[in-house]
C-alpha cells in the first residue's frame, strides 16, 4: 500500500513557455544541464530495475547457473525451452496454493484491513483537542516506520508461546493459545500485523479528504436539522466516497501483491501450506530449490498478470471518473 | 482571520456552536478506544524498554517481560556494544544507512530538479522511464543474478544499490520543486547561474523540509533493509541489524555470539551478567531507536505540505 497513487502527485504546470519553435539543436544547447541530472537515476534504473525486468526471459530457458563462469555467460548458454516451465508450474499443486492464499488474503484484507485507516482518521477527525489530536496521530503512524522483521519480533514477544499475554494467562493459571504457530489463524495475525503497521499511515489520505470537506456543509445540514447520524452520512460519506473508491480499486489492481517479508518470516513458524504467497513460492523455487527458470516463470506470471490487474483497474477508475494512477492523456 | 471567526463562534473546546453536546457514551467509548489504540503501540514498546534495563532477579520476579521498571541496569547493553555480533551489524547499517541515504537523496534530488520544467528536450519520455517503474517491476531472480552477476556478493554495496532510486520519492521532491516561482529561478539565470548553481543555492535551500522528509523515508528504507540481506549477504560480520534482529528473536539462537554470558562490572551495581532476554529486548532497542530519534523532527512535515500535498496534487 506504499502509495502508488500519489503519482499524479506532480501538478500540471504552465506548459506555455515559447519553448517549442527552438530548433532541437538549441533546446539541446539549453537544456543539457537539466538532462544531466537525470542521467545517474536512469543508470541505477537501468541496471538495477529495467535490466532484470528484462532479465525475466530466463523464465523461457532451462537456466543453469555452471553453464558458464558469470550469470550473463550462463544466460547466453543456457537452453531456450519455450513455455515447458509455465507448463511444470501450471501442473504444480504448490503454485496454484500461493495463489490461492495470494488471492484469499487480499479479500481477508479487503474486509478487515481496508476500512481500518478509514474508521481511524474518523475518530481522530472528530478529536477537537489539537494536542491531544496530534499526539495520538504521531503514535498511530510511527509502527510505519518499523521493519517487518522488528513488527513479527514484537508479534512474538507478545503473543507468542513464550509472550506477555501467554505469560499473563499462565500467572492467572489459564493456558493461552499460541498465535504465531497456528495455520488455523494466520489470515487474523497476518492482519492485525499489518494493521498495527500501516493502519496509521494510511489514515493519512482519509484526513486530508476529511480536511477538505467545507465546515459549511456540516453547518448548513445542522441547521436544516439533520443529527450527528444524518451529517455522517450525507456529508462526511459523500466526501470520502472518491479517495475510498480509489484506493479500492487500486488495492485490486494490486492483489497479487501481499508483501514478502511478512510470509517469509513466519513461514517456518506457521508452516508452507498457511503461509506461501505467490512471492515466497517465487523465492523458494528460484533460489532455495534453484529451479531457477520455474521460479523467474512464477514471478513473470505474477507481474504479467499484475500488470493486467493494474491497467484494468485503472481503466474502472477511469470510467467512474476518478483520476487513477495515471492520467488518460 | 477575525471575520472569520465573527462568523464562526467557537466555544473554547473547539467545538462550534451549531454542533451537539457529545453524550456521555459517545465520549466515553471514543476515549476508551482511543487509549486502546495507543496503548497497543506504546506498551509494547514500553514492555521491550524496561526489560532491556532490567536485572535477571527482576526477569525471574516478573517471569520473563516486566512491565514495571524496578532499576536502571544498562549491563545488556554495555555487552552488546563491546564488541560481537550486535557491535558489527550496528556498524554495518550505520554505514549502509548513512551512505546510502547519501547516494539517494543526491540521485533523486538532480533527477527530480532536472524534471522540474516542462518543455525541456525529452522532459516526457525521460519522466515516462521514472513512472514506468510503478507498472513494471523487475523479477526477484533476475535481481538476483544480476547482482551477483556484478560481484556484489557479500559486498554490502548489494544492500544499497538495488532500492538507490525510488521513483516515489523522486515524484514528491519535483512536485515540490514545480511549485517554486519561476520567476526566481529566471532571475538567476539572468543574472549568469548555471543550472548546478540554481539547485544548490536557490532550489534546495526552499526545499529543505521535502528534502528532510525524503531522506527520512529513504535513510528508514536503508535501516530496515532485510530480505537484500537474506539475499546476498552470507558472511556473519556483514548482516545488518534487521538480520541479527531475526536470529535471536525469530530463529531462537542464542545471543551468545553478541556476549551473554559475560559479566560487566557497572558502578553502583557491582559485577552482574545480563540475562539473555534483556539482551534480545537491547537488541529489538538498537534497530528501533534510529527511528525514534529522527521522527519527531520530520514528523510533522507529514500532515503539513509535503504528503498531504502530494496526494491532493
Amino acid at each position: 500500500m506504499s502509495a502508488p497513487y500519489m503519482v499524479e502527485a506532480a501538478p500540471q504546470v504552465q506548459e506555455k513557455q515559447a519553448v517549442t519553435k527552438m530548433s532541437v539543436a538549441a533546446r539541446l544547447r539549453r537544456d543539457w544541464p537539466l538532462m544531466l541530472m537525470c542521467v545517474p537515476a536512469m543508470l541505477l534504473l537501468a541496471l538495477f530495475h529495467y535490466l532484470p525486468a528484462l532479465g525475466n526471459v530466463i523464465a523461457f530457458q532451462d537456466y543453469n547457473p555452471f553453464a558458464g563462469d558469470s550469470p550473463l555467460q550462463a544466460f547466453l548458454s543456457s537452453e531456450w525451452i519455450g513455455f515447458g516451465n509455465f507448463q511444470y508450474l501450471f501442473e504444480t499443486p504448490a503454485f496454484w496454493d500461493s495463489v490461492r492464499n495470494t488471492l484469499g488474503i487480499t479479500a481477508f484484507q479487503l474486509v478487515f484491513y481496508f476500512p481500518v485507516p478509514i474508521l481511524l482518521a474518523m475518530l481522530m477527525n472528530s478529536i477537537l483537542s489539537p494536542r491531544l489530536r496530534s499526539f495520538a496521530q504521531s503514535v498511530v503512524y510511527l509502527p510505519h516506520f518499523f521493519s517487518w522483521v522488528l513488527v513479527v519480533s514484537l508479534f512474538q514477544m507478545m503473543l507468542g508461546g513464550a509472550g506477555l499475554i501467554a505469560q499473563t494467562a499462565r500467572d492467572a493459571g489459564f493456558t493461552a493459545p499460541d498465535f504465531m504457530t497456528n495455520p488455523d489463524t494466520f489470515y487474523f495475525l497476518i492482519t492485525s500485523q499489518a494493521i498495527w503497521k500501516d493502519a496509521g499511515w494510511g489514515m493519512i489520505v482519509f484526513l486530508a479528504a476529511l480536511a477538505a470537506i467545507d465546515p459549511n456543509l456540516y453547518e448548513a445540514a445542522a441547521a436544516d436539522g439533520a443529527g450527528r447520524w444524518r451529517r455522517f452520512w450525507h456529508v462526511t460519506l459523500p466526501g470520502l466516497r472518491p479517495v475510498i473508491v480509489l484506493l479500492l480499486i487500486l488495492r485490486l489492481g494490486d492483489a497479487l501483491n501481499v508483501g514478502f517479508e511478512q510470509f517469509y518470516l513466519q513461514r517456518e513458524a506457521v508452516g508452507r501450506d498457511a503461509s506461501e504467497v505467490l512471492d515466497t513460492y517465487v523465492y523458494y523455487q528460484g533460489i532455495t530449490v534453484q529451479q531457477w527458470g520455474v521460479g523467474a516463470a512464477a514471478g513473470l506470471f505474477k507481474a504479467l498478470v499484475g500488470l493486467l490487474l493494474i491497467l484494468g483497474a485503472n481503466k474502472v477508475a477511469h470510467k467512474l471518473g476518478e483520476q487513477g494512477i495515471y492520467s488518460k492523456s | 482571520m477575525t471575520a472569520l471567526a465573527a462568523r464562526k463562534p467557537r466555544r473554547p473546546g473547539g467545538r462550534p456552536v451549531w454542533e451537539e453536546k457529545p453524550t456521555l457514551i459517545g465520549q466515553l467509548g471514543k476515549g476508551t478506544i482511543l487509549t486502546v489504540v495507543v496503548a497497543l503501540v506504546v506498551v509494547p514498546l514500553w514492555v521491550v524498554v524496561v526489560t532491556s534495563l532490567s536485572s535477571t532477579e527482576t526477569i525471574n520476579a516478573a517471569g520473563g517481560y516486566v512491565f514495571l521498571p524496578r532499576e536502571f541496569n544498562p549491563s545488556a547493553y554495555i555487552v552488546i556494544f563491546s564488541g560481537g555480533q550486535v557491535t558489527d551489524a550496528v556498524l554495518v547499517s550505520t554505514l549502509v544507512t548513512v551512505i546510502g541515504t547519501a547516494l539517494s537523496l543526491t540521485v533523486t534530488v538532480l533527477a527530480a530538479y532536472g524534471l522540474s520544467r516542462t518543455g525541456t528536450l525529452l522532459h516526457r519520455p525521460i519522466l515516462f522511464y521514472f513512472l514506468l517503474t510503478f507498472l513494471i517491476y523487475p523479477g526477484m531472480i533476475p535481481s538476483y543474478l544480476v547482482v551477483t552477476g556484478l560481484g556484489l556478493k557479500d559486498n554490502l554495496l548489494a544492500l544499497v544499490v538495488p532500492a538507490a532510486v525510488s521513483a516515489f520519492n523522486l515524484v514528491v521532491l519535483r512536485a515540490f520543486f514545480m511549485g517554486i516561482p519561476s520567476e526566481l529561478l529566471d532571475s538567476a539565470r539572468i543574472d549568469g547561474a548555471g543550472e548546478f548553481r540554481i539547485l544548490f543555492r536557490i532550489v534546495l535551500p526552499l526545499s529543505k523540509a521535502v528534502t528532510a522528509v525524503v531522506g527520512l523515508f529513504y535513510a528508514v528504507g536503508y535501516w530496515n533493509t532485510f530480505f537484500n540481506a537474506v539475499l546476498y549477504i552470507d558472511r556473519n560480520d556483514l548482516q545488518p541489524v534487521q538480520r541479527v534482529l531475526q536470529m535471536f528473536i525469530l530463529a531462537g539462537q542464542s545471543p551468545t555470539n553478541a556476549g551473554a554470558g559475560t559479566v560487566v562490572h557497572l558502578p553502583g551495581i557491582g559485577y552482574t551478567a545480563p540475562p539473555s532476554l534483556a539482551i534480545k529486548m537491547a537488541v529489538v532497542v538498537v534497530t528501533l531507536v534510529p527511528a525514534l530519534i529522527v521522527y519527531p523532527f520530520v514528523q510533522r512535515h507529514f500532515t503539513k505540505g509535503v504528503i498531504v500535498g502530494a496526494i491532493k496534487g
